[in-house]
């Protein structure tokens, strides 16, 4: 079988450049396979080389989307690939989304990509439509069961073979409706899985409904100086010592911290529980995650009616939809209660 | 309202009214700045979060700069 070129896409993690402090590197390119790609090349059939890994800081990569988009489109069309592999990310959501974007730039190119993501990863529902994104676990731990079905899927877009449905192939579905020929027709089909649901018996239906997790704007505010506004953030920040333990990572819990009195958020009352993000930046000024001293001099000015005197706060790392959903209806049950009329929500 | 800096994961998990912020560790913040530069910076961007909340919105909408 003629020789085919695989390039793999890794975050500064993986890549092996560094930890959250190395989240700011540009993308890079080395002509070999780095961490996961070695792993990855065992998986992948015998024509298929590893010649080029490129590698991006996760925070650059999200903050610079135009410059990282650019600098990985050169570099892919350097390498020539036949096939491109992003990640795996898992549940690792900057990754995700950067593994998704690598993966649109490769479709752009003609280039098909395969990436590995826990269904809740945002890179999913955002890249999908762009490249085939295997269903993994939620950490790295799951590493050893994804690399061999990205890598056969991945050997199948280079060698240019037919790819089976989702469920088949170990992909998440990319919402695309493939005719096929079924030995039933249509109407007996139907009644099949009618009388298995009625039957209580599990059935696989031909046509999900999508889930769109849509709600109505909120109406317009008419005169801030007269309504209480709240601060609710995902970016941890917690009293020094982190008195709830609330987790780095798949938060379990909410805290609700009182700010009664206080001008500004010190260095020495807060800082951040997240495990996702460079904490230095937070733990030095605590304002730049939840802004207090700015919302207190607004209030002073009279700008905004009153400044609730609590904020809420989880650690959005990994953090399950089904946790945030809840925390997200306590929090606001709470917060209606209390008069509250207007959030200001922050995320890092 | 919604302050952050990854737009696009913001819009996939559906909020309305959205404000891009300035870096994923420090959305509303800059530490290259002095401390009156990055107060004034931190303000003004709270400011806008509240613009964000007196706009009429039919559906999502980035407030971008």
């Amino acid at each position: 079988m003629e020789a085919k070129r695989v390039v793999v896409y890794l975050n500064q993690f993986f890549g092996q450049i560094g930890g959250e402090d190395k989240a700011d590197t540009p993308p890079q390119s080395v002509a070999k396979a780095v961490g996961p790609g070695v792993g990855l090349q065992a998986n992948l059939p015998e024509n298929c080389t590893i010649v080029g890994t490129i590698i991006c800081g996760d925070g650059y990569f999200n903050e610079n989307l135009e410059e990282a988009s650019t600098a990985v489109r050169q570099m892919l069309e350097e390498f020539a690939p036949h096939v491109v592999v992003a990640g795996p990310a898992f549940n690792a959501g900057r990754y995700g989304m950067a593994c998704g974007m690598v993966g649109k730039i490769a479709h752009e190119l003609g280039i098909p990509a395969v990436s590995g993501m826990y269904p809740e990863n945002p890179g999913v529902e955002a890249y999908r439509q762009y490249l085939y994104i295997i269903e993994t676990g939620n950490s790295a731990a799951a590493m050893r069961s994804a690399l061999p079905a990205m890598g056969k899927l991945a050997g199948k877009l280079a060698n240019g073979e037919p790819i089976g449905p989702p469920a088949e192939e170990g992909y998440l579905s990319r919402g695309i409706r493939k005719n096929v020929f079924a030995d039933k027709r249509g109407s007996e089909r139907a009644i099949d899985l009618l009388l298995q649901k009625l039957k209580g018996e599990p059935f696989t239906t031909e046509y999900p409904i999508p889930h769109f997790d849509r709600v109505e704007p909120a109406a317009a505010i008419s005169d801030l100086s007269q309504v209480t506004v709240a601060v609710v953030t995902s970016g941890g920040i917690v009293p020094k010592g982190n008195p709830d333990r609330i987790e780095a990572s798949s938060a379990s819990r909410y805290g609700k911290y009182s700010i009664a009195g206080l001008d500004t958020l010190t260095a020495e009352g807060f800082e951040t529980a997240h495990g996702g993000y460079d904490p230095v930046y937070a733990n030095q000024n605590p304002n730049r995650v939840v802004p207090v001293d700015a919302l207190r001099e607004l209030e002073k000015e009279g700008k905004i009616g009153r400044l609730f005197p609590y904020f809420y706060t989880t650690v959005g790392n990994g953090t399950s939809v089904a946790n945030a959903r809840k925390y997200a209806a306590e929090i606001a049950a709470e917060l209606v209660n209390e008069g509250v009329q207007a959030v200001i929500l922050t995320s890092t | 309202m919604h302050v952050c800096t990854v737009t696009p994961i913001s819009l996939t998990v559906g909020a309305n009214r959205i404000v891009p912020a300035v870096a994923i560790p420090h959305p509303l913040g800059n530490p290259k700045l002095n401390p009156q530069e990055e107060f004034t910076l931190r303000k003004k961007l709270v400011e806008k979060a509240l613009q964000a909340l007196t706009t009429p919105v039919s559906e999502q909408h980035v407030f971008e700069s």
